[in-house]
């Protein structure tokens, strides 16, 4: 799941100020799961941004309207027309979705209204948590099923560092220390000798140390 | 084990010395004079002195430069390298400019995380990890190739150190992962700085039921407390760092002027103890912003005159 949250209310406000008219663009996809940019999300973010505290002068006129993914860009071309008159699309998808509806609309300024942040599962009611890095080379099958490489704030693929503490991370005292994790998760599998492994260098040509990645058959265009 | 290196340090501790090192923090500017002051002042109690790496990820002089200022003033230095904020381009090139000023230690480290230092906004690299460090400057050293496996003309010759924390956690995989870094290529150990000695022996123990101390020179690290309000500090503050109820009372069970004298003498202590352990081989001393009281802690310790090795 792609997690995003809203950014501050007044950022917003100052991305759309010099607009008459807005269309507010929910996506259904991820954020919509993460309640954070579905339909009802982008309702509130209306009521919310029309107030004149935002701004200097006249708030702008703010329709919302939603898109089943808005990373699909055959999904936004069917399903989409903006709103006669609308001055800017405030999207609320995750970057992928801004850049799939900038794509499609050329001539109308796509401006994003999320701060997308990670990958992640759902851990508690509400709440999301980071899980996977989507480094292009997974190494899970030899972590009892827990990714250094998304949980470690060092990345570290022969951890745990010295920082590790009571099962926490030295960055902060909520974090958990994920090789602690890893430890505990390969005692319990009766796998605790996976750990005297020596992890080679690792390719971070398939992650984004490579360029933009794609998927399919065809050749991407950029 | 027969010296593989031209490092002075590994002909110390080869030749079955104790070794002492200690630790010179580079400032925070670009005078040099200061490290050099510093280590110049203990260079007669040390066999070889490590320059941290932007220690605390506090941005300073680079220790790669530091080393180089304090080889040329005729000292043996330990290039502290961390794989925080350099890729592996970046770390093989730096060995190599270490190399080419005859830096024959180098000490590999994964570095405090960038969110304790003065540039908490700053990204990290940690394309290796510091065990992968290890290897990587052993595979430089002993087979000429760089991590690309191309040739090296003219490969570095440096004796490999790596840290090693006993007091972090989980403590049942403390020993394990000793034995993945001995089995990565280290060759020497700093330890973190000894103030539990109780959960350090029973490490060492466990060291030494998998034979690792025939396999790496283990020294011990000690840093003199200052204060009980430093002592306090430590405990509470800096990640990793185990000092005991007791050790902290007896710093505060003392008036402030001579806390200092107390934190000294229970550096003292400590390597006095230690030194009845089979498997340490010498002491690294970091004696933070301290460095001049390292002599006393030397001599008291009974680890003065240092040997005079031939090199």
């Amino acid at each position: 799941m792609i997690v995003a949250e809203l950014k501050p209310l007044q950022e917003i406000a100052d991305s759309v100020a010099q607009y008459g008219k807005v269309d507010v663009v929910a996506c259904g996809g991820c954020v919509s799961v993460c309640l954070t940019g579905g339909l009802k999300s982008a309702e509130e973010l209306r009521r919310e941004l029309s107030h004149p505290k935002y701004y200097m002068g006249r708030p702008p006129l703010f329709q919302v309207q939603s898109i089943q993914r808005q990373c699909e860009k055959d999904f936004v071309r069917s399903y989409f027309t903006p709103s006669p008159g609308t001055g800017a699309v405030l999207s609320m998808a995750c970057g992928a979705g801004v850049q799939t509806l900038a794509e499609a609309f050329n001539k109308l300024p796509v401006i994003p209204a999320m701060n997308t942040t990670f990958l992640g599962s759902l851990d508690g009611p509400g709440l999301w948590t980071e899980k996977c890095h989507g480094c292009g080379n997974c190494v899970l099958g030899l972590t009892g099923g827990i990714c250094p490489v998304a949980r470690c704030a060092k990345r570290l693929l022969n951890g745990p560092c010295g920082g590790s503490s009571e099962g926490k991370c030295e960055v902060g005292g909520h974090l958990n220390c994920a090789w602690h994790l890893i430890i505990e998760r390969l005692k319990s599998l009766g796998r605790l000798e996976d750990y005297d492994r020596l992890f080679p260098v690792k390719d971070w040509s398939v992650d984004k140390a490579g360029g933009p990645r794609s998927l399919g058959r065809l050749r991407p265009s950029y | 084990m027969k010296p593989r290196t031209p490092s002075y340090l590994e002909k110390v501790l080869a030749s079955g010395h104790l070794a002492v090192t200690a630790e010179c923090g580079p400032p925070r500017g670009s005078n040099s004079n200061v490290i050099v002051k510093k280590a110049l002042g203990i260079k007669e109690y040390v066999d070889a002195i490590n320059v941290t790496d932007n220690q605390t990820a506090v941005t300073r002089l680079c220790s790669l430069a530091s080393v180089v200022h304090l080889k040329l003033a005729g000292l043996e230095p330990v290039l502290q390298m961390v794989v925080r904020d350099r890729n592996r381009i970046a770390l093989q090139s730096d060995i190599l400019g270490a190399a080419s000023f005859n830096i024959h230690n180098i000490l590999c480290l994964s570095g405090d995380h960038q969110s304790f230092g003065d540039c908490p906004d700053a990204q990290n690299v940690f394309d290796i990890d510091s065990m992968q460090l290890v290897s990587m400057v052993r595979h430089m050293r002993d087979n000429g190739r760089f991590i690309s496996g191309d040739k090296i003309n003219g490969p570095p010759k440096m004796f490999v150190g790596a840290a090693a924390n006993p007091f972090a956690d989980p403590f049942e995989i403390r020993a394990a992962r000793l034995a993945k870094k001995v089995e990565a290529g280290a060759e020497f150990i700093q330890t973190q700085c000894v103030y539990n000695v109780e959960k350090f022996a029973l490490w060492l123990e466990q060291v030494r039921q998998r034979g690792l101390h025939e396999k790496v020179y283990i020294l011990a690290g000690v840093t003199p407390l200052k204060s009980a309000g430093m002592a306090k500090y430590m405990k509470n503050k800096v990640p990793g760092m185990d000092i005991p109820d007791g050790i902290i009372k007896r710093m505060a069970g003392v008036p402030k002027k001579s806390q200092p004298e107390e934190g000294i003498r229970i550096c003292v202590e400590t390597i006095e103890r230690l030194k009845e352990e089979e498997g340490i081989s010498g002491f690294h001393i970091m004696a933070i912003e301290w460095e001049d009281r390292v002599p006393e802690i030397v001599e008291r310790a009974g680890l003065f005159p240092r040997p005079r090795v031939e090199q």
